[in-house]
Order: C-alpha cells, then structure tokens, then sequence
C-alpha cells in the first residue's frame, strides 16, 4: 500500500495503540478491557504497521518472529496457575500483593495470567496474518 | 513427596532448553535422579516394616474432588523401589549403550518422564490422578517405543501400543469415574470403606468390566497381548525397563490396588483366573518358536504377566504374597536378562538364537548374569525364583472351589515353557563354540555388564537370604493388596512335599526340552501359518477397515468446499434446533418482553440490512468485504447500546483484524466473483432465510422464559471480595473460568501453528522449484 499518509500515520500509531493496548490489559480487572482485547489491539498496531510497510519490515521492527509470544505466553499463564501450589493453595488461587503500586494498582496472580493471555493473542494474531500475507506475496 | 513424585518431569521439561549439554560424557549426570529417589523411597522401609502407610495431600483442584494426594504402603514402595532401582541401572546403562546417538538427550528426557508418571501411578491415592499419571506412561512409553523414528516398523510398533494402551486407559477412565461416583469419594483409600456398597451395586459388573479393559491393556493380556512384542522395536534398555519392572506391571499393579476394593466376588476371581490363565498358556507356548532372544524374551513376559492376574484372581492370601513375591523375582531376572541380551545385540549386532554361540569366552561376566538371571527365572534352588514358584504351586494347590489339579497343571505347563525360553535367552548364546566371527569381540563399558550382572546377583542373594526382602518389602505388599496381615515368613526349605516334587518335575522336564529341542527358523514358520487367526491380524484389519470408512466418510463431508461445509452445518443446526423447538412445547410469539425500541437502533439496523443486501449483491470481493465489515461494525453498536463493553471492544477489535485477514487472502483470488445459477442461489437463499427464521423464535422464546439471576448474582457479588476484580467480565474470564481461557488460549495457539506449519510447507516447496 502506497499511501505516504497512511504510513507517516501508522508510524504514529503504532506506539500510542500499543500504550493503549496496554492501558486495556492493566485497567480489565476494574473497567472494560483486559488480556484479550489488549492483545487484538496490539495486533492491530503491527498489522496496520505491515499493511503500509510491508510485512518484513514490521518482523524486523519486532525483532523476535511472533510465534515465539505463543510458548512465552502460555508459559506464563500456566506459571501464574500453578504459583499458588508453592504456597500450598489449590491450582488458580488468586495471590495477590497487599499494598497497591502506583500507576499499576493491586497485582496479583491474575495479572500475570492476563499478560499471558495477552502475549498468547498477540503472537497468534501476528503469526497467522503475517505467515498468511508472506504466503500472499 | 510431590517433588520426589514430580522431579522426573521437571527433568524432562529442563531438557529442551539444557538438553544439547548433557548429550555426551555428562549424559550419565542425570542417572542421579533416580539414585536419589531411590534412596528417598528406601528411608521408608523402616516405618513401612512396622505396618504403617505415609499419607500426603495437597489440594488441586479441591472443587472437583482432584487432588495430589499420596499414599505411600507396603504395595507402592515395592513398586517405587522397582521403578527408581531398576530405574537407576537402566540410566545408568542406556549411557554407554546409545553413546554418540543424536537423541541422546530427547531418549533421558522420555526417561525421566516415563519414571515420573509410573511413580505417580503407583502412589496416586485419588483414582483421577492416577488416571491422568496412567496416561502419561502410555504417552512417554509411545515416545520410547518409538524411539528409532527413522525407522518404519518403530513407528508402526509404537503406534499400536499407544492405540491398545491409552485405548484401554478410555475404559479405564469410565470405570474409575463410576467407582467414585457411587462411593462418593475419588480416595482409594476412602473407597476402602465402601467396598460392600461397591461389590452389591448394579453397575459392580459394569466397573469392573471398564477396570479389567484398562488392566488388560495395559499389561499384555491375551487379546490385548500383541503391542508388547512390537514394542521390542524400542532400543533394548527401553525394554528392559517397560516390561521388567513398569509399563507392563502397572496394570498389575491397578488390580492388586483394587483387590480390596473390588475383589472377592466371582465376578473379580473368574475373569482373571480364566484370562490370566490363557495368556500364560498362549504366550509361553508362542516363546518357543521364536528365534530372536527379544522376541523370546518379549513372550514369556506376558507369560509372567499372565501368572500375576491369575494369582491375583485366586485371591487367597498364599496367591497374594505370592504374586508379590513373583513381581520382584521376575523383575530382577527379565531386567537381567533383557540388559545381557542389549549387550549381546550390541556387541554382535543380532539377536538371532541360531547364530549365536560361546560368547562365554569373550565375555565372560555378562556370562554370570545370564545363567543366574536364567536359573532364577526356572526356579532352581537357592535362587529367586525358587521361593516364588514354590509359592505359585502352593497357591494353586490350596485353592478351594475351583478346581486346584487344573490350575496347578496350568501353572506346571506355563513353568516348563518359561524356563526354556529363559534356557535359551540366558544360557543358549553363552554355550557351546564360539563362531570365528566372534573371536574379536571385548567387553564393552562395565556400566554395561555390572547393570545385569547386578540384577542378576541379586536375585541369588534374596534366593539364599529371603529374609532380606520379606519382612521390609514382600509382607507389607503383600499385606496391602489384602487389607490384613499375612503371617507365613519366607522360606527356602518346606520339607519334602507336593510343591518340591512339582518343582522337580517342572525342572526335569524344562532341562529335558532345552536339551532336545534345537532352535531354527522352521519353528517360526510353523507358528507363521496360523498368522491370520492370530488378535494382532485380526485388530490389524479392523484398523485397516476403520481407516477406508474414515476415508470415505471424510471424502463425502470434508470436500474442500467452505461453502459445502457452511451448509452442512447450518442446515443440520436448523434441522436439530427446529425439531428441539417445535417438540419442545408451545411456541409462543408474544412480543410484549421486548424492550422500547430507540431511534439508534433503527437507524442501525437500516445501515445494517443495507450492508447485508450490498454483501450478497455486490460483484465485487472487495465491496463485499467491507460489507461484512460494517455488519460486524453495526453489531457492536448494538452491544453498545446493550451497555456489553467488553464484547464491543472485543468484536470491534476482530472486526478489524478479520477485514485485514480478509484482504490477505484477497490477493490470491480473482477480484470479481462469478455469481452462481439461478436454482443454488434459491438454495442459498431458502436456507439463510430458515437458519435466520430458527435463531429469531429460539431468540424471543429465551425472552419468554423467566431470569434466573442466580448466576449473574453470584459472579456480580464474588467478583470483587473473591477475586478483587470491579470488572465482572474479565474477573469470569482471569479467575472464575481461568481454566476455560487456559484451553481457549491453547486452542488458539494449536490454530495459529496449523497455519503457520501448513503455509510454511507450502512456501518452502515452492521455494525449492
């Protein structure tokens, strides 16, 4: 796609949705938003990044491939459920620390359990559309 | 104990990310686990000796009556001692064995894992936890089997053991499932208490039914009997370890564990006398026409295998300790035995009984091992293997009701054909004159002959000093697969009586057959013949049969058309939906639940049938996707105004992605459409108008019947002193239901490795041209 608009825009935008993305993942346990919307969002800044710089210039902006968000985010959803067995506590008890941190609020195991849903939906999203569109090339 | 329990599979996970420093000298590193775990589970003899059991719990998944919860007695710790002691020999011997081999590290990997899951097995208390332990063994032992995956007949072999064991491990499931439903608690030990309720239920046959399919399996009976000689394909320490001391055992181990849950009835008692009974004639008469010492090997395990569910189905106490005793005797001389036939393979590079001859000469210790690991398995004085034949014979003889001259006549003929297999696997290759071609062999690596030599000294130790292993291991197992204490020490001399003289026969005429009878491949042949009647044919060709039904049923259903599919689907949706609404009760259409209906909604659903009429009509792809697009858009609105942020969000954001998707694929197809005739497009039409028709009265049928808010209560005053989550969605997706999002996002991550796997093949083939 050759619209200079679009991609000067993109630029832009690529950051500012990904904070967004972010901003969703952290406020979910509160207001509407949380690890799966979050994780779409930012699919969508690096899809809408490829669509207008082509593909292999947003796998070289990520550095990594996608697919290696798959492992690390079930990975870290599974670690999050199965933390509370060190403790003792049943699979999926929620921990949680008891003094808020600024900015981020309350943490607890289900953050880190929405991370990996995050992660999981990025690198799913990415790998599909992008193995899908280098195919289409 | 949970980390003892859960080490094997810690190891097995540290593998993939260290595993490619540990393939050459320091592979040997990882045998310290099971020596360790050994030794943990031998601190326990003590107070297992004295009559205790260790109990430990820790709460899974307390909800569902899921937990790890262990029980450690007399029946467990023989089993935890086998597994982690035989264990520790085959680590310590697969490392010069497989030196140099690319997989080294994948093969301690599969190891440690399969050790993990057979602990579990045998020291699971909750029956759902040793379900999902008993899978493991049949998921790591198919990695196992199948180990050599260059080869073709390895894979097959691995192939059909996992099909018959995780099979049988279905049925296994269900009856494990009924047992706890009816008593009421998933604990063994709990079900203890309800035995009686058990035994008199109506279900009781169908229990042990399902728990005899799962067993069966597992251990090679006769039907079921066939994977375990295909599983030789597996490099021989492998073998050495499934079929000595565990995979084989754990379905041994199921019914002596539930022997007093469920056992005693004639239920319990004739099945396995009568399958046990046949498996042990069948496959020690198979033993003696073969010709390659694994095979050889491979059917007098299920011949031993078959003698332990027939023990354990006379159910006497005599029958009980024997079996206990015969699960150490056999252990320690087929381990022996199939580690000396590894070395001998390794060494000569066959296996094959007609060529091999005087290997006494060149080596020499393995020689030891393999006669006393033989003699063990005959059941010579002052061996092993004596005390438990003696103790088989007694069994048998004292039974009651059932007929003891048949048994024991059973039991005789079994013996003799045993003890010649193990004639000819332990004596035969290090007999008579050694072949020039073997002249130059030495002696490999001592870890690689002590292993056997080992074992094989052992069971002449326990033979001359049984006094050693009865009171700390064999009485307690013993004791534990009947719930009450057994008072007959062990004993190597009983005085001159029946058991003696049927040893002495067994003896005689076992020694005469080793002597007259020559192994050739004529024999083989002979059995060859009645290949076609033989299970494993049988099931070969029902598998066959299944696979050309599958066939043809995924050629008429999976076409290739997504269009044919979508139809399918809806139309068998409208056809299943309508019949449930229609015979449901009375369809009533009354519109007054409805809520008011606001200037933005109809202004939204004009946009929206629009979109739709522009999406069916329009030439073009591209129009019509962003047609759907604006579908997808006007339905979140919708959500909007339905106060459902989350689900906005969430459709909004696929919308999105699902234009961009679209657009992708676009590229490959032309850019406009050629619109179907006349008489598919009333088709279409018909159905969409049906499907839509059904989904509209199901809609104002829900609202006519009453709100339960119970539910919506319940997550709407628990989200947040539960889970301190204000957002009630997400509170459901992170902690309510996690488990459900755990799956979801594992299904996704299944769908994006098929795309990823099945374009990449693609492109990388057409790279090549």
């Amino acid at each position: 796609m050759n619209s200079s608009i679009l991609k000067t825009a993109s630029n832009y935008l690529l950051p500012i949705l990904l904070l967004f993305s972010v901003f969703l993942l952290l406020r979910g346990h509160y207001h509407p938003g949380g690890g799966f919307v979050g994780g779409l969002i930012a699919s969508i800044a690096f899809v809408l990044h490829g669509f207008t710089h082509g593909t292999d210039a947003t796998l070289r902006l990520l550095r990594i491939h996608p697919g290696v968000l798959i492992p690390v985010g079930l990975g870290l959803a599974a670690l999050s459920m199965f933390a509370p067995v060190l403790t003792g506590q049943p699979v999926m008890t929620g921990l949680w620390i008891e003094e808020p941190l600024p900015v981020i609020g309350l943490i607890g195991s289900a953050l880190f359990f929405d991370l990996g849903v995050y992660l999981v939906v990025i690198g799913v999203v990415l790998t599909i559309l992008f193995t899908i569109s280098q195919y289409s090339e | 104990m949970l980390i003892a329990v859960l080490s094997g599979l810690i190891v097995s996970i540290l593998y993939v990310p260290f595993g490619k420093y540990l393939k050459g000298r320091l592979s040997i590193c990882v045998s310290l686990l099971p020596i360790t775990l050994f030794a943990y589970f031998a601190s326990f003899i003590p107070s297992i000796r004295g009559g205790n059991h260790v109990t430990f719990h820790y709460p899974w998944v307390p909800s569902l009556g899921v937990n790890f919860d262990f029980h450690l007695d007399g029946l467990s710790l023989l089993f935890s001692l086998l597994i982690t002691g035989i264990g520790s020999l085959v680590f310590l011997y697969a490392a010069p064995y497989l030196q140099g081999h690319r997989y080294l590290d994948r093969f301690y990997a599969y190891l440690s894992l399969f050790m993990a899951a057979m602990l579990g097995v045998v020291l699971a208390d909750n029956v759902l936890l040793l379900f999902i332990f008993w899978e493991l063994t049949s998921i790591s032992s198919f990695f196992l089997i199948g180990f050599n995956n260059d080869n073709a007949d390895s894979r097959k072999s691995s192939l059909i053991a996992l099909g018959i064991t995780a099979g049988g491990g279905f049925f296994l499931m269900a009856g494990l499932i009924l047992m706890g439903h009816l008593s009421g608690s998933y604990s063994i030990q709990e079900m203890l208490g309800t035995n009686e309720y058990l035994k008199s239920h109506a279900l009781y046959g169908w229990i042990l039914a399902l728990v005899f399919a799962g067993a069966f399996t597992k251990s090679a009976q006769f039907p079921f009997h066939f994977w375990l000689p295909g599983a030789m394909k597996a490099p021989t320490p492998v073998s050495a370890y499934l079929h000595s001391a565990t995979m084989v055992k754990a379905g041994i181990y199921l019914l002596a564990r539930l022997n007093p849950v469920l056992g005693g009835t004639d239920y319990w008692m004739y099945p396995l006398v009568i399958v046990g009974g046949l498996t042990m004639l069948y496959s020690a008469f198979h033993s003696l026409f073969r010709t390659d010492l694994k095979a050889i090997l491979a059917y007098s395990t299920i011949a031993a295998l078959g003698i332990l569910v027939f023990l354990i189905g006379i159910g006497t106490p005599e029958s009980l300790l024997a079996a206990s005793v015969f699960i150490l005797v056999h252990a320690l001389y087929k381990a022996s035995l199939f580690l000396t036939t590894g070395v001998i393979d390794h060494e000569t590079g066959t296996r094959d009984i007609t060529q091999l001859g005087g290997l006494r000469k060149v080596l020499w210790p393995l020689s030891i091992a393999g006669v006393v690991a033989a003699l063990s398995s005959a059941g010579v004085p002052l061996t092993f293997g004596f005390i438990g034949k003696d103790l088989i014979y007694e069994a048998t003889l004292h039974t009651q009701g059932i007929l003891p001259i048949v048994l024991t006549a059973v039991a005789v003929l079994t013996n003799i054909w045993v003890l010649y297999a193990g004639f000819l696997a332990g004596i035969k290759p290090f007999a008579g004159a050694l072949p020039e071609r073997y002249a130059h062999i030495h002696l490999p690596n001592p870890l690689m002959w002590l292993a056997p030599l080992l074992l094989a000294l052992l069971g002449l130790l326990f033979g001359c000093f049984p006094f050693l292993v009865d009171g700390a291991l064999l009485n307690p197992a013993a004791r534990a697969i009947l719930q009450a204490p057994i008072g007959t020490p062990l004993k190597i001399w009983h005085g001159f009586n029946p058991v003696l003289l049927l040893s002495g026969i067994t003896l005689a005429i076992g020694t005469l057959l080793y002597v007259i009878r020559k192994p050739s491949s004529h024999n083989l042949a002979f059995v060859e013949r009645f290949n076609t009647l033989s299970p494993r044919y049988i099931v070969g060709r029902i598998a066959r049969f299944a696979k050309v039904i599958s066939r043809r049923y995924t050629n008429t259903l999976h076409n290739g058309f997504l269009r044919v599919y979508l139809l399918r689907i809806i139309v068998f949706a409208v056809l299943l939906l309508g019949f449930r609404l229609f015979t449901g009760g009375a369809v009533s259409l009354t519109l007054n639940h409805l809520s008011p209906i606001s200037a933005y909604e109809i202004i939204v659903a004009a946009i929206l049938i629009g979109a739709i009429f522009l999406a069916v009509t329009t030439p073009s792809r591209l129009t019509a996707v962003v047609a759907t697009s604006v579908i997808g858009y006007c339905i979140c609105l919708q959500f909007v105004f339905y106060s459902a942020p989350d689900l906005a969000m969430t459709q909004f954001s696929i919308d999105t992605l699902t234009v961009v998707l679209f657009v992708l694929v676009l590229f490959r197809l032309p850019p406009f459409l050629n619109f179907a005739n006349r008489s598919t497009r009333l088709r279409d039409w018909t159905v969409a108008l049906a499907f839509g028709a059904v989904i509209s009265l199901i809609a104002i049928q829900v609202l006519n019947q009453p709100f339960d808010e119970a539910v919506s209560r319940f997550y709407g005053d628990n989200a947040y002193t539960l889970a301190k989550g204000k957002n009630v969605v997400n509170v459901i997706l992170v902690d309510f239901r996690g488990f459900d999002t755990m799956f979801e996002i594992v299904v996704l991550s299944i769908a994006a490795i098929g795309v990823f796997s099945l374009l990449k093949l693609r492109l990388k083939a057409s790279e090549k041209e």
